[in-house]
């Protein structure tokens, strides 16, 4: 018999099928997957194309004309920078209802986020999305970014922007790693749960502020060691249990036992 | 209820008791057969290797110098890093940060060697060198001997006499009365330690005509600067010149949002202006700023203990341990267009108190 | 005499003690005491050198750390602070951290050692309680621990108070709260405590002198009287061939002790040490410096004080009554204030409840294996379980994210199984131990399983039992068989009741409920029994040197 029928009765044997069987299946599937809604070739610019992005993607939970429907909001007035950031973060389209629309792979490519966005836009005014200039952390004001941050943000997003419990499930995302023009977007359109701070309230110097403040506490080493997901004394105390305890209890053990 | 462990498989019989049984089976043999086992005496001494072999005895011996060798170590490795990471050049921020971080590290796992292995040494060395032969030392009754005991009373009762506090009542009445009034003074003295709480609990720094300024920047806000879903965080004018800003700013933190006018309850109808509504922040369970505004469910939820207040129903109580609704600060708008308080709270803000009413 | 220069100066030194103090004495009467050897036994001792470290690194804080809330403007190295207004106590934390060399190790150092403090006390008091080692005589000793366990937990409340940042702060407030919600002279006290309202200028000044003098003061002293106890009673020891009730089996303090526990002292301190190396510890400097208005999610206390964040969490707002204009907030008081004061009273009462229940008046030397206890250890799992719904409850946000739940469900589970699990857990824990003393039983009268199957030529096929040796045996036999109390009416013939008899009909109950299920060590008698119906397997077990059979299987 060949060597790999020598083999058949191997314990890996029945570990091989299942890997293969999950390769062959896993590739085919990618293979196979009708690929995602191309918009048609925009004649007439970034709307026109936009509404069609919108209508394959969108308009089954937010109406045709954006209207809104049953639980999904109307888009009507929430401006480009709303659908630039639920959009471009991957929250919509849904992947699967719950407590809310979590970050995911984003699923449209950069130009259907823009004219999708540009289509909106175009419904109502509404919030447009930042320039550079206005969501850089140059010439942020660290130690002002930080007050405002503290007493605006902190509450749901942790002192830290590692993120934090709202009621029934839902929940304020870690920031870290987050790209600032997000963060000047949701500010600015107070997407799901939180609430808006528009440019009145948090003005565009204090949310570049803002935005510097999370870059600098994001990039600054943690000077005291392991920042233990910077939660706070929960996991400080489960550090102390679980290392510090142990390891004590674990040398008086070796106090106690007989040597050899 | 009691259990009974009735004839097991193995066929042991009736050996859980209740109540007053007697201990021990009928059996064949007689009285020799002991109530209880007896204590078969410490266990022959096993001998460690180091105690037979002296090679072994001169490794673990080598074994204990290292380890207050690495000690050594440890120590030097301590001073080293303490001269070597400087924390006073100017380099930027981050630099400066693993600077610290550096200086912690080196300094600490230094600590760690010079301290871990002095106690490691000598505990490796008591365990493997040190005689590990068990000894007996034999207790006895803490209570003294029948003889003492009797001694000592009779020794309190000769003392008892002597001192004629039994004999003399006066005595024994005002020195009672002394002692009794001694501690008066010591709890008095601590009157001054704060004043009286009056009505401080019961005020505000909002009056009529407040008007209500951004936290922490500090400027005024107007009607339309508001959009609905937002949330400003405010604080009334001219907090930051009273005489104890934090004290009043922990009573007069207030969260300012606009909601679609239709979606007010009617209690918060007349504070409101145009759909928008301010409420205080503090939370009336202990204290913590109520700071979390969900905008979709008008939902503010305090991150201590989760009391949850909805804003459509006049921020009542909907979950959590808190049991009043935030006070509402009713508003509305001067000549010039700014927020500003109609008039001050009607109730007290905050954690509830016996006398609050 | 000695003629080396270090014996001459020994020599002299023990000459010019002993003529003062009697140093010869001393050395006779306690260089050698014996202390029996468990690794149980090192965790107060971790606790004891948490509490040294404390002080030590404590110490070095107070150069440094400015207690005063009097503003002062940030201009440190610290960029996301750098100009605004913070308190001097916050202020020269911060300095401590980032421009004194050390500065943030023995911060670290003393904040790690303090959590370690409070898991290690309770631990040790674990230890205690399940292997019976709070009987007579140690009652008092048991007292002075209960004490000590809420000192250290106060303690350190107050010292992570003191740097003023904002998640500290948050806490504070919550204590203004408590105070506030004491019926009829809440107010009052509340102004009295902090100077006049929350946060006011004098609290944090206060909690310094009440951190670094009032209560490490009062616990030296009860650590004092604590150690001098031990040493008087002696210590309690493990049931085991030659050990007695009446003597004490270990190894001498010198020179053993002195360099196994003297030892450990460094290794506490050590172990410490590597973890403010390597894992940050409250960095204040990222919370900010207080203020009531703004505030972090994931506002927890440090972990020993998260069981009455936890009540606190778990009561419902209904709790707060409010009649004829005044407040009484029951929401407040019932798990702040009335449930650790049960807790407590219940604690240190312990001791005399179970003595009540016995009827038992010896000294006990000898500690329990707490599955000879079962009501005991089963009441003691359940007070846990209690205590861990409550202190799961402090977390609930943050299992909430981190599990993806919601933390109104968490809440509400959490409330259910607060009053489901600790009877649960009570009835589960007594069967175990019940079954592990039949097991027990098993083995000395039956023998150790081997797992060597034999059949004999008739086809019977059973299991080689190897019989314990007298040694191993003692420790599954030695303890007492402890009976409910027999008491009697309580009246003589002349119908005169006994001082003190007209609680006997709750003794009774009390004392069934601790002992009537039992399962009782087996006696010499049993075992001749057991041996007997053994007859027939014990002559093939006394061949059991014959060869096993060889496998069919090719």
């Amino acid at each position: 018999m060949t060597a790999l029928a020598a083999r058949r009765r191997h314990p890996l044997a029945t570990v091989v099928l299942v890997l293969l069987g999950l390769v062959v299946t896993g590739a085919a599937y990618a293979a196979l997957l009708p690929g995602r809604a191309q918009a048609t070739d925009a004649v007439s610019g970034d709307v026109e194309a936009g509404r069609k992005v919108f209508l394959a993607n969108c308009s089954t939970c937010h109406g045709l004309n954006a209207e809104g429907r049953n639980n999904a909001p109307s888009l009507i007035g929430v401006g480009a920078a709303s659908v630039d950031f639920q959009v471009g973060t991957g929250r919509m389209p849904l992947q699967q209802s719950g407590p809310q629309a979590p970050k995911s792979n984003r699923e449209l490519d950069e130009d259907e986020v823009r004219q999708v966005a540009a289509y909106i836009a175009s419904l109502a005014p509404g919030p447009s999305i930042p320039t550079s200039e206005q969501y850089s952390s140059e010439g942020g004001d660290v130690s002002r970014g930080g007050l405002i941050f503290r007493t605006n943000c902190a509450m749901c997003h942790n002192f830290a922007g590692k993120g934090g419990a709202l009621t029934r499930g839902k929940f304020a995302p870690n920031l870290t790693g987050v790209d600032p023009k997000y963060v000047y977007e949701a500010m600015v359109s107070g997407p799901q749960s939180m609430p808006v701070f528009n440019d009145q309230v948090i003005d565009p110097q204090a949310k570049r502020d803002v935005i510097a403040y999370l870059k600098t506490i994001e990039e600054a080493p943690s000077p005291g060691g392991l920042a233990l997901g910077s939660i706070g004394p929960v996991s400080e105390g489960l550090v102390a249990w679980a290392v510090g305890l142990l390891a004590l209890i674990g040398c008086a053990v070796w106090l106690g036992t007989k040597s050899s | 209820m009691s259990t009974h462990d009735a004839n097991g498989p193995t066929g042991e019989t009736g050996l859980e008791r209740h109540g007053d049984g007697h201990g021990g089976l009928a059996t064949h043999e007689e009285a020799q057969v002991p109530e209880r086992f007896e204590n078969p005496g410490l266990p022959q001494h096993q001998h460690r290797v180091s105690d037979v072999d002296a090679r072994a005895a001169k490794r673990a011996e080598r074994q204990v110098a290292a380890m207050f060798g690495l000690s050594a170590l440890g120590t030097i490795v301590t001073i080293v890093a303490y001269y070597a990471v400087q924390l006073d050049e100017e380099v930027s921020f981050d630099t400066y940060l693993g600077r610290v971080q550096l200086s912690n590290f080196l300094l600490g796992v230094g600590l760690f060697l010079a301290l871990f292995f002095i106690g490691a040494g000598a505990i490796h060395w008591a365990k493997t060198l040190m005689p590990d032969d068990e000894r007996v030392e034999y207790r006895h009754l803490q209570r003294g001997t029948e003889e003492t005991r009797a001694d000592a009373v009779r020794i309190l009762q000769e003392g008892a006499d002597e001192s004629g506090l039994g004999r003399r009542p006066l005595l024994r009445n005002t020195l009672l009365g002394a002692l009794a009034l001694i501690p008066l003074p010591a709890v008095i003295l601590l009157r001054d330690t704060g004043p009286l709480p009056e009505k401080a609990l019961s005020t505000t720094f909002w009056k009529a005509g407040t008007r209500l300024t951004l936290d922490p920047t500090g400027e005024p806000l107007k009607a339309e600067d508001l959009t609905i879903g937002s949330i400003a965080h405010i604080m009334p004018e001219g907090i930051e010149e009273a005489e104890h800003p934090l004290n009043e700013r922990a009573k007069a933190a207030v969260l300012v949002m606009r909601l679609n006018p239709d979606d007010l309850a009617s209690e918060s109808e007349d504070g409101s202006y145009s759909g928008i509504v301010a409420y205080s922040k503090i939370c009336t369970h202990m204290g913590c700023p109520v700071a979390l505004y969900e905008q979709q469910t008008h939902h503010l939820l305090c991150p201590c203990h989760q009391s949850t207040f909805d804003l459509t129903q006049n921020c009542k109580v909907i979950f959590g341990p808190a049991k009043r609704p935030l006070p509402q600060l009713p508003i509305t708008v001067d000549d010039e267009g700014y927020l500003v308080a109609k008039e001050g709270f009607s109730q007290a803000v905050g954690p509830s108190f016996w006398e609050r009413g | 005499m000695s003629t080396t220069t270090t014996g001459k100066v020994a020599a002299s030194t023990g000459n010019f003690l002993d003529e003062r103090i009697g140093a010869s004495k001393l050395v006779k009467a306690g260089a050698r005491k014996i202390f029996p050897d468990h690794w149980s036994f090192m965790l107060g001792e971790v606790a004891l050198y948490s509490f040294v470290i404390l002080i030590l690194t404590g110490t070095f804080l107070t150069f440094f750390y400015v207690p005063s809330v009097g503003h002062t403007t940030y201009e440190g190295v610290y960029e996301p602070l750098r100009g605004q207004t913070v308190s001097e106590a916050y202020a020269s934390t911060v300095r401590l951290s980032f421009d004194i060399r050390g500065g943030l190790l023995m911060r670290q150092i003393h904040h790690w050692s303090a959590l370690i403090f409070v898991a290690a006390i309770s631990v040790h008091m674990f230890r205690v309680f399940f292997t019976g080692a709070f009987r007579k005589p140690r009652e008092l000793n048991w007292v002075i621990g209960s004490l000590l366990v809420l000192l250290a937990v106060f303690e350190g409340y107050f010292g992570y108070s003191l740097p003023d940042d904002l998640l500290s702060g948050t806490g504070l407030r919550i204590m203004s709260g408590i105070i506030l919600s004491i019926p009829v002279v809440g107010s009052y006290v509340h102004f009295f405590v902090f100077g006049g309202e929350f946060p006011g200028d004098e609290f944090i000044p206060r909690l310094f002198t009440i951190h670094i003098l009032l209560i490490p003061g009062i616990m030296v002293a009860l650590i004092t009287a604590h150690l001098f106890l031990v040493v008087l009673h002696k210590h309690s020891q493990y049931p085991g061939p030659g050990r007695t009730n009446d003597n004490v089996v270990g190894y001498p303090f010198y020179p053993v002790y002195t360099a196994k526990a003297g030892g450990f002292f460094f290794i506490v301190f050590g172990v410490t040490t590597l973890m403010a190396a390597l894992f940050t510890i409250n960095p204040i400097w990222a919370y900010g410096s207080y203020d009531p208005s703004p505030v972090t999610a994931g506002s927890q206390p440090d972990w020993y004080m998260g069981f009455m964040d936890g009540a606190v969490r778990l009561t419902p707002g209904f709790f707060e009554l409010h009649f004829l204009g005044y407040s009484l907030s029951l929401n407040i008081v019932i798990p702040a204030l009335l449930i650790p004061g049960i807790i407590t009273n219940l604690l240190i009462l312990y001791p005399w409840i179970e003595a009540w229940a016995t009827g038992d008046r010896r000294e006990h030397h000898l500690l329990d294996r707490p599955r000879n206890a079962p009501t005991r250890t089963g009441l003691g799992v359940m007070a846990i379980t209690f205590y861990l719904c409550l202190f799961l409850g402090g977390g609930n946000d943050i299992i909430a994210t981190h599990l993806g739940l919601s933390i109104n469900d968490i809440t509400n589970t959490l409330r259910f199984l607060l009053f489901a699990l600790p009877p649960l857990a009570y009835v589960v824990t007594k069967r175990i131990c019940l079954g592990l003393q039949r097991s027990d039983r098993e083995k000395v009268l039956h023998g150790r399983e081997t797992g060597r199957v034999f059949r004999t030529e008739d086809g019977e096929v059973f299991e080689l039992h190897e019989e314990l040796t007298p040694q191993a045996r003692w420790v599954l036999v030695q303890h007492d068989a402890v009976r409910p109390l027999a008491l009697d009416d309580g009246e003589d013939e002349a119908g005169v009741r006994r001082p003190g008899s007209r609680f006997d009909g709750i003794r009774r109950r009390i004392s069934r409920f601790y002992f009537e299920d039992r399962v009782e060590p087996v006696t010499p008698a049993e075992l001749a029994a057991a041996h007997h119906e053994h007859g027939a397997h014990e002559a093939i077990e006394a061949e059991e040197e014959r060869p096993a059979l060889p496998s069919g299987q090719a």
